[in-house]
C-alpha cells in the first residue's frame, strides 16, 4: 500500500486542481450519512437496531485493531481478550450490588482503563516481538482469559455470567426505557437510545483514531512496520511505541467491550473467545489493514451478515435451521467471510478500502480525462 | 497419583503435542508461513479416519486420514500461494480465513457428537515401572519418538532433506541451484498436516472421549511448545512440546492442591509458562534472534 501511495496523492491533487468543487464532495457525503444514521431508529424495527448496535460496538474494537495489525504491523489475536477486561470491569464497576456501584459513565471511563491497563502489562511481551511472533503468543491471552471470566467468579459471575447495569447520565438511561419518551410518534426505548450511544462512541472512536494515525504516533508506528532500525535511527524509541500501539488498541478494544456488554445486557464468557478474536481480525481485513472507514464497513458485515442472514432464513427455507447439522446460517456466513478473506488477500490486500479508493479514482479519473479533453 | 506415573503420562502428552509443534514448524520453516489452519488440517484427519474405521480396520482408516490430512494441507498452500508473495503476516492472517472455512464445514459434520478413531487398544492399561498407564498413551509416546527419528533422519541424510534444508537456510540461492521452491513448500505442507493428523488421531483416544467440534483449538495447544522451543527450530518443537505435555499434566495432577488457581488450570498452565518465558527469551530456547542488517 505504501508503494502506490504517491502517484495516488499525485492523481487526487490533479484531479483536486481540475475540478476545485469537488473538495466540497466528501463533508458532504460524511453530512449526508451522519443524517441518516441519526434518523434511521424513527424507521427501523427493534431487531435492526439491535443488529446496529451490537455491529458499531464492533467497529469500535476494530478501529483499534487496525490501527495495531495494519498502521503498526503487529498482529494480535487477544483483542477478545481486552473487550472481556472493559465489558466485565464496566460491569463490575457500575453495579450496585456485587460491584463498585460507581455512576455508569465513570464505570465506562474505568472499563476502557482497565483494559488498556491489561494492555500495558503485556506490553513487556508485546513490544519486544514482531508482528507474526506477537500474534502467535497473543492467543495465549484468549485462553487465560476464557479461564479467568470462568473463574474469578464474584467479579464475572463465572459460567453463569453476569447482567450488566444499563447506561445512564443523571438519571437518564442512555441503554435502558427510562424515563419513557417519544420522538414524532415512535417511542424511544432501550434500543433507539443504545443505537445513538453506539453511534456517538463510534464518531468519537473515529476521530480519536484518526487523530492517531495522521499525526506522529501514526507516522512513527508506519515507520516501526516498514523498516524497524531506520525508525530507530530517527529517533523513535522502537519499544515505547510497539507498547504505546498495543496499550491504544487495548483501549479500542475494551470501549467495544463496554458498548457490546451495555447492548447484550448480559455477560457470558463464550462472547469473548478466540471466535470473537478471529472475528476482529476479519472485520479488519475484509474492510483493509490499517484503514478506520475499512474497519467500520468490514465490523458492520461481519457482526451484521449472520443476524441478518438468521432473520432472513426464518423466514425463508433457503437454509437449514439452527441445531439441525444443515446449512444453518452462521456456518453459512463463517464460510462467506472465510472466502471473502482469501479471495480480498489473493486479489486485492489492500481490502474493500482499497477497492472502493480504486473505483473512487476511476469514477473522478474518468472526469479528469475530459476536463483534459477540453482546453 | 505417582510422580513416575505423571512423566510418563506427561512425556507421552508431550510427544503428541511435539508432533503438532513440529508440524507448524515445517510448515513455517518451508513457506515463512504460520498455518493457523492447522487445528482443521488436524481435525479433518481425525474425522476421515473415524469415518473409515468402522468399515477398512483402524490402520488402514488412519492411514488414509493421515493422507487425507496431508492431501488437504498441499491444497491451503496451493491457495496460500496464489496471494502475492512477501508479506508473511498477511498470508498468515490468510490462513486464518482458511480456518474459518473449515472450522465452519467440520464443526457442521461433527455437530454435537464425539469423534472416536475406534482404535484396537480401547481403555486397557498397562503397568511401567510400577506405574499404571493407557496403552493408548504408550503407543502415542513410541509412535511419537520414531515419526521424530524418522524426521530427523530424513532432513539429515537424504537428498530431498538436504533440498528442504537448503531452501528453509536461503530459498533465492537454493532456486538458483534448480530446487523447486513449489516442490518444496508442497512438501512441507504435506508433511506438515500428515504428522498433525497423527497427533490428531491419538487425541482423541482414550483417556480422551473424542474430539467434539472445539477439537481444532487442541492444536493451539501446542503454540507455547512452539513458541518455547523456537518459531524456526524443530528440535525446539520437540523440547518444547515435552516441556508443555510435562507441565501440562503435572499441574493437573496437583490441581486439587492448585483449587486456588480454579477450575482446569491444567489446561492453560502451558500458555502461562510460554507468557513468562517470552519475558526471558523472546526468540525461543533454539530460536534464532532477529538481527537486523542495516
Amino acid at each position: 500500500m505504501s508503494k502506490t501511495s504517491i502517484p495516488d496523492a499525485v492523481d487526487a491533487s490533479a484531479v483536486r486542481l481540475a475540478r476545485p468543487t469537488s473538495v466540497w464532495t466528501r463533508p458532504l457525503l460524511i453530512a449526508v450519512a451522519l443524517v441518516v444514521m441519526a434518523v434511521l431508529p424513527l424507521y427501523l424495527d427493534a431487531q435492526m437496531l439491535k443488529i446496529g448496535s451490537w455491529s458499531m460496538a464492533a467497529a469500535v474494537g476494530a478501529i483499534g485493531l487496525t490501527m495495531l495489525v495494519g498502521t503498526a504491523g503487529q498482529l494480535s489475536l487477544a483483542h477478545a481478550f481486552f473487550a472481556a477486561v472493559g465489558a466485565y470491569g464496566y460491569a463490575f464497576l457500575a453495579a450496585p450490588e456485587n460491584g463498585a456501584a460507581w455512576p455508569p459513565a465513570l464505570a465506562a471511563l474505568g472499563g476502557i482503563v482497565i483494559a488498556a491497563f491489561a494492555g500495558l502489562l503485556f506490553s513487556p511481551v508485546a513490544a519486544r516481538l514482531r508482528g507474526l511472533y506477537l500474534g502467535v503468543a497473543s492467543l495465549g491471552l484468549v485462553f487465560i482469559g476464557q479461564h479467568l471470566l470462568k473463574n474469578l467468579v464474584p467479579v464475572t459471575g463465572g459460567v453463569n455470567g453476569r447482567s450488566v447495569t444499563p447506561f445512564d447520565i443523571f438519571g437518564f438511561q442512555l441503554s435502558g426505557g427510562s424515563p419513557a419518551f417519544s420522538v414524532a410518534g415512535v417511542p424511544f426505548g432501550a434500543q433507539e437510545r443504545m443505537w445513538y450511544l453506539a453511534l456517538f462512541s463510534l464518531l468519537v472512536a473515529i476521530y480519536l483514531a484518526n487523530g492517531i494515525i495522521k499525526r506522529r504516533p501514526g507516522r512513527a508506528f508506519t515507520m516501526i512496520r516498514d523498516n524497524q532500525a531506520a525508525a530507530s535511527a530517527l529517533g523513535i524509541n522502537v519499544q515505547q511505541y510497539k507498547a504505546a500501539a498495543f496499550v491504544i488498541s487495548s483501549a479500542f478494544a475494551g470501549g467495544a467491550g463496554v458498548l457490546t456488554g451495555l447492548a447484550y445486557a448480559y455477560l457470558t464468557p463464550q462472547n469473548f473467545g478466540l471466535g470473537l478474536s478471529i472475528n476482529f481480525l476479519a472485520m479488519v481485513l475484509i474492510g483493509g489493514l490499517g484503514s478506520v472507514g475499512g474497519a467500520v464497513v468490514g465490523a458492520v458485515i461481519v457482526t451484521a451478515t449472520p443476524l441478518l442472514l438468521a432473520s432472513f432464513a426464518a423466514g425463508s427455507n433457503l437454509l437449514a435451521e439452527g441445531g439441525s447439522g444443515g446449512y444453518e446460517a452462521g456456518t453459512v456466513s463463517s464460510i462467506l467471510f472465510g472466502a471473502l478473506i482469501v479471495i480480498l488477500i489473493i486479489v486485492e490486500p489492500g481490502g474493500l478500502a482499497r477497492l472502493g479508493q480504486r473505483l473512487w479514482q476511476r469514477v473522478r479519473g474518468a472526469g479528469v480525462t475530459s476536463t483534459k479533453g477540453t482546453p | 497419583m505417582k510422580l513416575i506415573q505423571v512423566i510418563i503420562l506427561g512425556l507421552s502428552l508431550g510427544a503428541i503435542y511435539g508432533l503438532i509443534a513440529l508440524s507448524f514448524v515445517t510448515i513455517f520453516k518451508g513457506t515463512k508461513v504460520f498455518n493457523l489452519a492447522q487445528g482443521s488440517v488436524m481435525i479433518v484427519g481425525v474425522y476421515v479416519t473415524a469415518q473409515l474405521s468402522g468399515p477398512i480396520g483402524f490402520f488402514g482408516a488412519a492411514a488414509a486420514g493421515i493422507l487425507a490430512a496431508a492431501l488437504l494441507a498441499a491444497i491451503l498452500d496451493r491457495i496460500v500461494a496464489l496471494a502475492p508473495r512477501g508479506d508473511h503476516l498477511v498470508l498468515t492472517i490468510l490462513t486464518v480465513g482458511l480456518d474459518i472455512i473449515l472450522v465452519a464445514e467440520t464443526s457442521r459434520l461433527i455437530g454435537t457428537k464425539f469423534v472416536t478413531v475406534g482404535d484396537p487398544w480401547g481403555s486397557q492399561t498397562i503397568t511401567l515401572l510400577g506405574a499404571t498407564v493407557p496403552v493408548t498413551r504408550v503407543v502415542a509416546l513410541v509412535v511419537g519418538l520414531v515419526l521424530i527419528a524418522a524426521f530427523f533422519l530424513v532432513f539429515r541424510k537424504t537428498r530431498f532433506g538436504i533440498r528442504m534444508r537448503a531452501s528453509s537456510a536461503d530459498p533465492e540461492t537454493a532456486a538458483l541451484m534448480g530446487i523447486s521452491q513449489r516442490s518444496v513448500s508442497l512438501s512441507a505442507w504435506a508433511i506438515g498436516g500428515g504428522m498433525a493428523a497423527v497427533a490428531g488421531i491419538f487425541l482423541a483416544m482414550f483417556p480422551n472421549p473424542g474430539l467434539d467440534s472445539s477439537g481444532h483449538l487442541l492444536a493451539f495447544h501446542a503454540i507455547p511448545a512452539v513458541i518455547i522451543g523456537g518459531l524456526d527450530s524443530s528440535e525446539g518443537a520437540i523440547l518444547g512440546g515435552l516441556i508443555v505435555g510435562v507441565t501440562q499434566t503435572v499441574v493437573t495432577s496437583y490441581a486439587s492442591s492448585l483449587r486456588f488457581l480454579g477450575e482446569g488450570i491444567g489446561d492453560i498452565s502451558p500458555y502461562i509458562l510460554m507468557i513468562l518465558f517470552l519475558l526471558v527469551r523472546p526468540s525461543g530456547i533454539f530460536g534464532t534472534k532477529e538481527l537486523v542488517r542495516v
